[in-house]
């Protein structure tokens, strides 16, 4: 593709670096992304990701924007509050990039609809709150080999890795969603804002290395934080053998809804 | 006494111990939110009351995380 002289300027920081330059930038603009979840996680990768001028950034989420999600979801403003998420995230990622071709799917990533909505990407970013949907984008994409973003957390803390065809997916290091009712009571242990940002720019990097080639990939390797200490950890793992998707003898060889947890979607209920 | 590391950080044991027992000793609150590597291996969820921990074994806990919205807690203790 040839760029014009706006979008050289657009991109000169990125043209500039030595790694990435016109080609890689080519690259990024030929991608095509996935982001699961318009919340914490899924506002400042979709901001960076349309920033970098990924070419075509699909957002699914089924929820609209609550006063409560604004401490944190950068993507959504004051006035956007009871507008759908993907809407809001749409506005803002056109607004900072026309360049950018935006698909929405206003609802739920589910076992029905995960492989077919997958399928026209070439990246997958999981900005989910929950474990269901967590494990979901797991397993299609292990099933559909597409690469992927795992990105939790919780309170001070984040993790996160990155999943390509034949590195150690999901289950390789959790073999299955937690039990819905152990959590024990369903008070919210909230996140620190920034959390979110400081994780989803991880993943949001990941994604432009991924298209672009450049460097390392967090595969085999879980990243956590802890921002009250701000001590980075890497935990080297490696495909499991046991694994119910990725091992031996996989035992998970479709797509399921997990139950979630009664409490939490009462919670969910609750905040709408 | 054996001397062996969680997470990165030294912890030296008096007896000989399991998985399950150091899982308690480390006040896990919820032991079936926590994955476990054993130097560098996961650890079955079914083998952690058979699997002595050792001298000089490195041991990861990894816990789940949830994420954007509305993460609820999993883990308590400890941080």
């Amino acid at each position: 593709m040839d760029f014009t002289e706006e979008q050289i300027q657009r991109y000169s920081r990125h043209i500039l670096l030595q790694d990435v330059g016109v080609e890689g930038q080519e690259k990024i603009n030929n991608g095509k992304v996935l982001i699961v979840g318009a919340g914490g996680l899924g506002a400042p990768i979709a901001l960076y990701l349309a920033a970098a001028g990924v070419g075509t950034i699909g957002i699914i989420d089924g929820d609209v924007v609550d006063l409560s999600n604004l401490q944190r979801q950068i993507i959504h403003f004051t006035p956007d509050v009871n507008k759908p998420k993907v809407i809001s995230a749409k506005e803002k990622i056109n607004l900072i990039n026309p360049d950018v071709k935006v698909i929405t799917y206003q609802k739920l990533l589910t076992a029905e609809n995960a492989l077919e909505i997958i399928q026209d990407y070439d990246f997958i970013v999981d900005g989910t709150d929950n474990f269901p949907v967590k494990f979901l984008i797991n397993d299609a994409c292990v099933i559909a080999k597409k690469p992927f973003s795992h990105g939790g957390i919780l309170r001070f803390d984040g993790q996160t890795l990155t999943y390509v065809p034949g590195s150690a997916c999901y289950r390789c290091l959790f073999h299955s969603p937690p039990p819905p009712n152990a959590v024990p009571t369903c008070s919210q242990a909230g996140v620190l804002g920034a959390i979110a940002g400081m994780l989803g720019t991880i993943q949001a990097a990941e994604v432009l290395k991924y298209l672009t080639g450049v460097g390392d990939l967090l595969t085999n390797r879980l990243l956590t934080f802890n921002a009250k200490t701000m001590e980075f950890r890497t935990v080297h793992t490696k495909h499991n053998d046991n694994c119910p998707v990725c091992g031996n003898h996989p035992t998970v060889n479709g797509l399921v809804d997990y139950e979630q947890a009664v409490c939490d979607i009462e919670s969910h209920r609750k905040n709408k | 006494m054996s001397k062996i590391s969680v997470n990165g950080k030294a912890q030296e044991l008096e007896t000989s111990i399991s998985i399950t027992e150091l899982i308690k000793l480390n006040n896990v609150a919820q032991p079936e939110m926590v994955s476990i590597q054993l130097n560098g291996q996961f650890v079955n969820r079914e083998d952690f009351d058979s699997t002595k921990v050792s001298d000089g074994d490195e041991l990861d806990f990894l816990y789940f995380m949830g994420g954007g919205q509305n993460s609820y807690q999993l883990i308590v203790e400890g941080d």
